[in-house]
């Protein structure tokens, strides 16, 4: 079943944790799909929207961040934007090489970017759409074909 | 979510139940600066019961990492289930960090 979810949110990081539960549980429970779901996709929208209230907010409180999420049958896609000026993706050095593991900070958007099949930012740099690839049940569809009923035990 | 601090003989283990996010990471780091302060030098941070962390909280236990080693001590981590391990893996954190399967295996390994 497909699904669209969008919230406005307060530029607060307090509000992070339950809105990602919430778009979490909204979602399709096959383990496989679970896990990708957990993982990948629940740490990948906490970065967004952290990088969106810090960064790209400022931490302003009087400022919100857009976000929409889009449940499809193969595929989460989520858009998380700022009312920031934007900023350059590509200039975020890469947080593995050894002069930069030490450091505090700078994962966010490489654990977006290892945990997403795409992430793509506006010319701006002020939104970021996250796109996660889902398995498909082995028949294609979530639910079980017209006229056939599910085995029972 | 709790950072719940206990002693066990020289090894002071804090044990983060729930997630270390963004919203959480100053408190986890309140607590352990704390205890350095009072002067112990063994951390263990068992894991057993945390969900999820994010690059926040990552950061949070590189730096305690950084402040316990400059005061001649030394801290470790336990337990991280396998999400949490390809998290650590992904940004090579795992080089990084001492990390034991077990909160048992942690505490012998000071």
């Amino acid at each position: 079943m497909e699904r669209q979810l969008v919230f406005e949110l307060p530029n607060d990081l307090r509000y992070i944790e339950e809105t990602v539960d919430f778009v979490v549980s909204h979602c399709s429970t096959c383990d496989e799909v679970a896990r990708k779901l957990r993982l990948n996709f629940r740490v990948s929208l906490v970065e967004a929207l952290s990088n969106a209230m810090i960064y790209g907010n400022g931490r302003d409180p009087s400022k919100r961040v857009h976000v929409e999420v889009f449940l499809g049958e193969g595929s989460v896609t989520a858009r998380v934007t700022d009312e920031g000026a934007g900023f350059d993706p590509g200039v975020v050095p890469d947080p593995t090489v050894p002069a930069n593991v030490c450091k505090d900070s700078g994962r966010g958007l490489f654990l977006m970017r290892e945990l997403m099949d795409e992430v793509r930012y506006n010319a701006r740099g002020n939104s970021v759409t996250l796109i996660l690839h889902l398995p498909l049940p082995p028949n294609g569809s979530s639910k079980p074909p017209k006229g056939k009923k599910e085995a029972s035990a | 979510m709790a950072f719940a601090v206990s002693r066990v003989g020289e090894v002071t283990v804090v044990d983060v139940d729930g997630q270390l996010i963004v919203g959480n990471r100053q408190e986890l780091k309140q607590k352990v600066l704390q205890e350095l302060e009072r002067g112990a030098r063994k951390f263990l941070i068992d894991f057993t019961g945390t969900g999820y962390i994010d690059s926040s909280g990552l950061g949070v236990l590189v730096s305690l990492s950084k402040k316990v080693r400059e005061q001649g001590g030394e801290l470790r981590l336990s337990s991280l289930n396998e999400d949490l391990r390809t998290l650590f893996e992904l940004t090579k954190l795992d080089t990084l960090f001492r990390i034991a399967g077990s909160r048992e295996e942690g505490l012998s390994s000071f």
